[in-house]
């Protein structure tokens, strides 16, 4: 069996409307990020790592409806987690500046509504304003820090068009996951800074292997007068290979969303997304966007007659 | 089979030996999240430090603290300093996190104090009442003019300046006496320096504590102090609280100690703690109490005072302190935290995350069905696609994970929740790098190559896709160990681990099978990929 085995796909002639697709799926996600803001003071749903804030697990012997528990204490923020039978319960204060201590609160307040021994507090997580901002700032320097970092390898590796090129689909995929986050108000933890992470480095993974297949085209004599032409044999040639590691992965985190429990599957839903995203920015945004600067700053060694001459110096440097 | 060929079953034998037996042996750390435990980031509080801060006050209190975990019994706490102001306590397995939290954060800092005997009391309450209206106005000092016995007027407590009612004026009116006297109103004495203030004024008590106004009328040398409330207080005794006024300049700091032990008051059966002094503290103890006797001394831990006896007799070496009310086991917890030791300086929690012992066992089923069925999924795709090279692959992948885990095992890592989904997601992207290899070798297959210049040749031109492409991702968790804190940290390890571990399988191992795929069919023109 072979899939695309004769794939010969215009994909830069499809570049028009790819990128009309991704501004839609950027705008989309920033007009939510923006009715978040004015809707419910945050533009991302950030939880207590980055807030500050306690939050209880309680599990009980039998499901409980969330009207329940509210009906005990009107003033937390209560919602299922993972089953009918878990609450997560939520109140913004620290505990310390609470005066009490946060399993012991909950467990005095349900003590009123529900009898001892039905339920269990199953985890606490209390997190210090000061830890909160910590977090925030140390979560976007790890943001910029790897996408530098990975410009300055692709620069040395590849050549500075390619890496511009890499991290500007990385930008891409940030933002659009950024904005599915934002739609479906997923909780951002620190784990969902390592999914997010996880994206960068598979979607950059997926570019390259791209771009290895371009530069190693770009050697061949005259590939440079036909560089469109070039870029679509590339991305053709490892199209086969983008679906079965993009399958592959797709499958484990399937699974984990599917049968991993409800800490890991918020974690696994931004990691399918972000992966879906990540093989789409390769195609469609990274190689295109090669594409325009090469159009509007040419690299001198890909004008076609001086090939020979120049392609060690520039392409493979 | 040729000596290269040999060479490198024997690497690879060799290396997952001794993966496997590092797995065996050490096991691998499980974090919080999987096993159930407290995790308590700790940080110095300066605001309320008494003195200097010695410049090692944070290795000191790991010490201590690991002194008293360890007494509780907990296996295989983790304490470490990070940073200059912050400590890591990491409980794994604990049952009681509350009682292990009050153990670890007790200051411990024992004082013995005399209880004052001013020589007017009345003259230094009137000018606390005085301080108290000359901070607040008559408005607010009348906002909470109750008695213990008085009655309370509904909402009157908390409310705020300026929004009074009529009526609650005319309350006010009938109680100008109580006006006058915002603060002793809500005391009533008990014995000479102390007071019984009723439970719901002591917050109004301490804010009228807190005002500089007052603390300049307290007389210089004297300071208030709540009594201590035990835990398993019963209701009746939580009613109402003692509040001292004692000589601020201790007679005897818990420096001095040298053993403390539970046990239980042989006349009425209560849970004390009884203590001893070393030969320095027992002399320096034995003038002090000699010069006092007849007076009463306070018991002060974590400013709080315990009790307060008379002192009958010199006290030398041995001493007790009542608990009133107490259970046995926070007799047994105060007498732990005395013999470790009081902390260099108070500290306060910062962050706290604790994980029940089942929730940790469902994390771990959980992912372990979830991982084996991505797992699944993964061979049935490779298998599938790529036929018998497929299965050398899925051998490559079966090895990979053995040296991922024997990775963790060296490195004591630990693996948490993100980590063991980390883990399961690199197999799915460490098949990446043999997806590489069997495109090209099958590119080379259809450009009418040899088979041996086939496979070659296919390995060869991956190399610099997957070098590149792994690069990018060690930048990535490299960043991520950086930036994370516990689990985020355990998730960089693993990816990173398992980028290098799938180049080495991918590469080495696949290209080893088919080496002798090839040796043991020289003739064969054709591959199953």
């Amino acid at each position: 069996m072979r899939l695309f085995e004769h794939a010969n796909y215009p994909f830069l002639q499809w570049r028009r409307r790819a990128y009309i697709l991704s501004a839609v799926l950027i705008l989309g996600g920033v007009a939510m990020m923006v009715r978040n803001a004015v809707q419910y003071g945050s533009w991302l749903n950030y939880g207590i790592d980055f807030t500050g804030g306690t939050t209880v697990v309680v599990r009980f012997d039998r499901p409980v409806a969330v009207e329940q528990i509210r009906a005990v204490a009107p003033d937390w923020e209560i919602s299922h987690f993972g089953s009918d039978r878990e609450i997560l319960i939520r109140f913004g204060g620290f505990q310390q500046a609470l005066g009490q201590d946060a399993a012991a609160r909950v467990t005095e307040a349900l003590r009123r509504r529900f009898p001892a021994g039905s339920f269990d507090i199953e985890r606490v997580e209390a997190v210090g304003p000061k830890v909160g901002q910590e977090l925030q700032r140390k979560a976007l320097i790890a943001l910029v820090m790897a996408n530098l970092l990975t410009l300055v390898y692709l620069a040395i590796r590849f050549e500075w068009r390619f890496g511009v090129a890499a991290v500007a689909a990385t930008v891409h995929d940030i933002l659009i996951t950024l904005g599915i986050l934002a739609t479906l108000r997923t909780t951002i933890s620190t784990e969902t800074v390592a999914a997010f992470l996880t994206i960068v480095g598979y979607s950059l993974n997926d570019t390259i292997v791209i771009f290895d297949r371009i530069r190693e085209n770009l050697r061949q004599p005259g590939a440079g007068r036909h560089l469109a032409e070039t870029l679509n044999r590339s991305v053709n040639e490892t199209l086969s290979r983008t679906a079965l590691t993009g399958g592959s992965a797709l499958a484990t985190l399937l699974s984990l969303m599917i049968f991993g429990g409800p800490v890991i599957r918020e974690f696994a839903v931004v990691l399918t997304l972000g992966i879906v995203v990540g093989t789409f920015s390769s195609i469609f945004v990274a190689t295109p966007i090669l594409y325009e600067i090469e159009q509007r700053w040419p690299s001198p060694q890909l004008q076609g007659a001086r090939v020979p001459a120049a392609r060690t110096a520039g392409a493979r440097r | 089979m040729s000596k290269t060929l040999l060479y490198r079953f024997a690497l690879i034998a060799g290396l997952v030996l001794l993966a496997a037996g590092l797995v065996w042996r050490r096991g691998i750390n499980l974090g919080l999240d999987l096993q159930g435990g407290t995790y308590l980031a700790l940080e110095l509080d300066r605001s309320q430090l008494r003195g200097e801060l010695p410049p090692d006050a944070a290795d000191q209190i790991v010490q201590i603290i690991r002194t008293r975990v360890d007494e509780l019994g907990v296996a295989e706490p983790s304490i470490r300093k990070v940073g200059t102001d912050r400590v890591v306590v990491e409980l794994p397995g604990i049952r009681d996190e509350q009682r292990a939290k009050e153990v670890i954060l007790k200051t411990a800092f024992l004082e013995f104090k005399l209880v004052a005997q001013p020589d007017n009391v009345d003259a230094l309450l009137r000018r606390l009442d005085r301080a108290v209206l000359e901070a607040l106005g008559p408005q607010a000092a009348h906002a909470g003019p109750t008695s213990p016995t008085g009655p309370t007027p509904a909402g009157g407590l908390f409310r705020p300046r300026g929004t009074d009612t009529a009526a609650s004026r005319d309350t006010a009116r009938a109680d100008t006496a109580l006006a006058a006297r915002p603060f002793s109103a809500k005391l009533t004495p008990v014995d000479e320096g102390v007071w019984s203030v009723a439970a719901e004024d002591t917050a109004i008590i301490n804010r009228y504590l807190s005002l500089p106004q007052v603390q300049a009328a307290v007389p210089r040398g004297l300071e208030f102090r709540w009594a201590f409330v035990p835990r398993a207080a019963s209701a009746q005794a939580r009613r109402e609280r003692l509040l001292y006024l004692l000589e601020s300049r201790p007679i005897l700091t818990g420096q001095y100690l040298e053993d403390a032990q539970a046990q239980r008051d042989p006349q009425l059966g209560q849970p004390e703690v009884v203590f001893r002094l070393n030969r320095r503290g027992g002399r320096l103890f034995g003038e002090a109490t000699g010069r006092s006797v007849g007076r009463k001394l306070a018991i002060v831990l974590d400013g709080r005072v315990y009790s307060a006896p008379v002192i009958q007799d010199r006290i030398e070496r041995n001493g007790r302190i009542t608990l009133g009310g107490a259970s046995m086991e926070e007799a047994r917890d105060l007498a732990l935290v005395l013999r470790a030791g009081a902390l260099p300086a108070p500290i306060r929690i910062v962050e706290e995350r604790t994980i029940g012992p089942s929730l940790g066992q469902d994390a771990i089923r959980q992912g372990w069905r979830a991982g084996l069925i991505g797992v699944a999924l993964v061979v049935l795709l490779m298998v599938g696609y790529y036929k018998f090279s497929g299965v050398l692959a899925v051998v490559a992948l079966g090895l990979y994970v053995i040296l991922v885990l024997g990775f963790l095992a060296f490195l004591g890592a630990t693996l948490t929740l993100p980590g063991l989904a980390g883990l399961v997601l690199s197999i799915g992207m460490a098949v990446d790098a043999n997806v590489l290899i069997f495109e090209r070798i099958r590119e080379e297959l259809a450009l009418g190559r040899s088979l041996r210049a086939a496979i070659d040749g296919g390995f060869k031109n991956a190399l610099s896709a997957i070098v590149d492409s792994n690069v990018t991702t060690l930048i990535a968790a490299a960043v991520l160990y950086q930036f994370g804190t516990g689990p985020v940290r355990g998730f960089a390890v693993t990816l990173a681990l398992g980028v290098v571990a799938s180049m080495f399988t991918a590469i080495f191992v696949t290209r080893t099978l088919f080496l002798f795929y090839l040796s043991r069919r020289p003739t064969a023109q054709t591959l199953s990929i």
